[in-house]
């Protein structure tokens, strides 16, 4: 009987623990709005929406990289230059707004596909390549605004705020179309389920007769386009792209797909629920603190705390699994 | 004679200029069942992954139904219809078991790339169905037993309609009715007409499985004929090119009184308890228990790889402090791992550094403790001469190239580096061949003499009682009982192996024995 409790109480907490960053976010939300009522408003809500929509779509992208047990580190880098570069085209040459946009994803293509050589055909190390485009993209974008922050013209941010449907904001619907093609992606066409075959193991699904290297390019590319749509969406809403931007993304980013289920060795995650709720959780946390006004040094240390505890309660759910799931030997457990 | 579907003709292939086929010709006739059998490095998985398409060969040609067929990847080999379904499962445990069998063909809705689940879970259904695996077809791989694993491949081999399947050692890690389930479909196969290729190192498996035989040793072809005209002794002395009088080695082994190993009333909840047993100076321990009896798990706690609630450890008299790994190889000794390829070896790194992981601080400088390379190439070198580890320059060639026979012998030669005073090993023989057998036996054996005590744990009952002084018989987490050498008994210890009410109850139940 006293077994039979215990065990119904570790498949409870268990059943807890699966949702702990649903349970998180619904909890840090509800904290930070009976603390600050104003929380609770439509203009807040859309507000965290909003900025968690490019978040979200380069955490989507990061996802998709780490799924094939991969790493994108440029992320951050490339919303910087691909923001800096359409704005530098339309100021500098003219260009108009959607020739500026297009040219930005044409950007992040060419450097997904850049990445998608090195790993592929030069057989370097994801980490280490994309780690030097953190650093070569950064320096690139400063050379070319001579570290001048662009700002674009007043029609792009005006597109920030306009609605669909009356009340959703544009780059949320981007957001929600991008976790749409996503998602279908991923659960429903031979791609999406080799992107997981090639992340449980590349030689295996090798052996299988998947062709790995191209599941590898696209998935890089894939990352890389949604990060300059990102840098692109996030520039909507700013106006204007100084010479800090971008910095520190790839870490809300991976945090994010992390956050949402996704294993950094591959094969595991999802983008919906998953990688959604772990950015809404990210940018609830960040928004509440600044509701609160905490002290402005304070706020990645707290950010980051939250964003550990997660984790920490994540991994408790994986011990937690395999000790229910271990095999009772003796008769005495019966 | 019948009809030929494949004929492999002259086939040549080396490795690092070490030759794995010399001028190799077979034939495959249609609906029969073709065995082919040969020690470990004799050739045969490489000329099985020729077939599938895994590797090409350096010379020679194939004709499949007397067309040219020259795959040059798996995927070639599975559009002729030719299926490999290797040792290792080649499946992706995070997808289900219908996105594994139709992993590169899967059914789409019209022309556009979106899965039709319905009709894939459909047709999955249908195939799993086939070869008599009860599970929906959207199960996770991961969720099935190693069994239902391959029935999951012969399933997409179904699917594909091979019209040829190739079974690399298949049986090694099913259990005895697992085993018999999938003899019955390999007869189902052949009743519709499909070629099966079946490898093994269970002679008699293959005796009862095959229509005809080749054998293969050194990269060649030393006999073929139909079944009925090989026995045993006839296999194997083609296999080796030699009788083989005796399948375990003249024991010379002296037991002594002293105690190197104690274990008294080792518990830990839901997986030991009560645990009592001795190993003296000089003594081979047998530990018998079916799977998933807690042998495995026993041992991984004696080592120190787990932790345990109550009881007491003694090694050599002395009371085990700390409860590590770490601290048991510092009191030598060893543990030879069940699952090789996962536990027991690196396998991406060389033999050489293979051997000496374990070795490594004792054979350090005493200066600065820095490794001394010499030192470990020159033990390492004499282990692996000792133990006729068959390979190419060990500092060269990666764990991973080497048959199995010669990667246990690697694994087992790791901890003879360190000289350990306690041997435990953990089905030694598994999936290696008569030849290799013989010499894990020897190395035992020698142990033993030297003084050491051997704790063997094995399913099969006859190389227990062919190596050990006593055996100890285990059943859900148990002792059931301990035999000696004067009372060694197949059914005594199959009785003790079921715990005696189970046994009573259903005498079938021994067929849950492993081969």
């Amino acid at each position: 009987m006293n077994n039979n409790n215990k065990a119904n109480m570790s498949a409870f907490a268990l059943k807890l623990l699966k949702n702990i960053p649903l349970l998180l976010f619904i909890l840090v939300f509800v904290v930070f709005g009976l603390i600050t009522p104003v929380f609770f408003e439509w203009d807040n809500i859309e507000n965290i929406l909003t900025s968690s929509s490019y978040i979200g779509i380069v955490a989507i992208g990061m996802t998709l990289v780490l799924l094939t047990g991969g790493i994108d580190l440029s992320v951050g880098s490339l919303m910087f230059l691909s923001a800096s570069s359409a704005g530098l085209l339309i100021r500098n040459f003219g260009f108009p707004i959607w020739l500026a946009i297009v040219s930005a994803i044409v950007i992040g293509l060419l450097v997904g596909a850049f990445h998608a050589f090195c790993i592929n055909k030069l057989k370097l190390v994801p980490f280490i390549v994309t780690l030097s485009t953190l650093v070569a993209l950064k320096g690139l974008t400063l050379m070319l605004t001579k570290s001048v922050a662009v700002e674009w013209p007043s029609a792009i941010t005006g597109m920030a705020s306009r609605r669909l449907l009356g009340f959703i904001p544009l780059p949320v619907f981007i957001f929600i179309v991008i976790i749409i093609l996503v998602q279908l992606m991923l659960k429903s066409t031979p791609l999406g389920r080799h992107i997981y075959a090639v992340g449980y193991n590349s030689e295996v699904a090798a052996k299988a007769g998947i062709d790995h290297i191209k599941i590898i390019a696209v998935v890089y590319i894939l990352c890389s386009v949604l990060a300059a749509i990102g840098g692109i969406i996030s520039v909507t809403q700013l106006g204007i792209v100084n010479a800090g931007y971008g910095e520190g993304e790839e870490f809300k980013a991976i945090a994010a797909a992390v956050l949402g289920g996704t294993s950094l060795s591959g094969g595991v995650g999802s983008v919906f629920p998953g990688v959604v709720i772990g950015t809404l959780l990210i940018q609830v946390v960040q928004a509440g603190l600044v509701y609160l006004q905490v002290d402005i040094y304070m706020q990645p240390i707290i950010t980051a705390g939250i964003i550990l505890l997660a984790i920490l309660l994540d991994s408790l759910r994986t011990m937690l699994e395999k000790r229910l799931e271990r095999r009772n030997i003796t008769k005495s457990c019966e | 004679m019948g009809e030929n579907i494949l004929a492999l003709r002259n086939i040549s292939k080396a490795f690092y200029g070490i030759k794995a086929l010399s001028d190799v010709s077979i034939r495959v006739e249609k609906g029969e069942v073709l065995g082919i059998i040969g020690e470990n490095g004799a050739g045969k998985s490489t000329l099985m992954n020729i077939v599938g398409g895994v590797l090409q060969p350096d010379s020679g040609d194939m004709l499949l139904y007397d067309q040219p067929y020259k795959p040059k990847n798996t995927m070639d080999a599975n559009a002729s219809k030719i299926a490999f379904i290797h040792q290792e499962l080649n499946l992706c445990n995070n997808l289900t078991v219908a996105e594994n069998i139709f992993l590169i063909d899967f059914p789409k809705i019209n022309k556009i790339p979106y899965i039709n689940k319905r009709e894939m879970n459909r047709l999955a259904h249908e195939a799993i169905k086939a070869v008599g695996l009860q599970c929906p077809p959207d199960t996770l791989i991961e969720k099935l037993s190693q069994g239902e694993r391959q029935l999951v491949e012969i399933a997409k081999a179904f699917s594909m309609d091979a019209q040829v399947i190739i079974f690399d050692e298949p049986t090694t890690s099913l259990t005895a009715r697992e085993t018999e389930r999938l003899f019955k479909i390999i007869g189902d196969l052949k009743q519709k007409g499909r070629s099966i290729i079946y490898i093994s190192h269970i002679l008699s498996d293959i005796q009862k499985l095959t229509d005809r035989i080749v054998v293969l040793r050194d990269g060649n072809v030393t006999a073929e004929g139909t079944t009925s005209s090989f026995n045993i002794d006839s296999m194997i002395f083609n296999m080796i090119g030699r009788d083989m009088k005796h399948i375990y080695p003249e024991r010379k082994n002296v037991v002594s009184d002293e105690k190197k190993v104690e274990l008294v009333n080792i518990t830990k909840k839901g997986i030991v308890s009560n645990i009592n047993l001795h190993a003296h100076e000089g003594e081979v321990v047998g530990i018998f228990g079916l799977m998933g009896s807690g042998r495995t798990e026993l041992m991984h706690i004696f080592f120190g790889l787990d932790s345990f609630e109550s009881g007491e450890i003694k090694i050599k008299g002395k009371l085990k402090s700390k409860n590590t790994a770490v601290q048991s190889i510092k009191q030598g000794v060893a543990f030879v791992t069940e699952n090789r390829r996962e536990e027991g070896l690196m396998l991406e790194m060389t033999v050489l550094e293979n051997l000496s992981f374990v070795a490594m601080p004792n054979l350090a400088s005493r200066f600065l403790r820095f490794i001394d390379k010499s030192r470990i190439a020159d033990k390492a070198a004499a282990i692996s001469q000792r133990l006729r580890i068959k390979s190419g320059a060990i500092e060269k060639s990666a764990a991973k190239s080497l048959s199995g026979g010669n990667q246990q012998k690697v694994v087992i030669g790791k901890w003879l580096m360190t000289s350990p005073e306690i041997f435990i090993v953990d089905e030694p023989t598994r999936g290696i061949d008569v030849g290799a057998k013989f010499e894990v036996y020897s190395v035992i054996n020698n142990l033993a003499c030297d003084g050491a005590a051997v704790l063997v744990v094995s399913s099969e009952i006859e190389e227990l009682m062919g190596i050990c002084d006593r055996i100890y018989v285990m059943s859900r987490g148990e002792i059931t009982g301990c035999v000696g050498q004067d009372e060694f008994d197949r059914e005594t210890i199959l009785r003790y192996a079921f715990g005696q009410c189970a046994f009573n109850k259903n005498a079938s139940h021994e067929s849950e024995v492993q081969q």
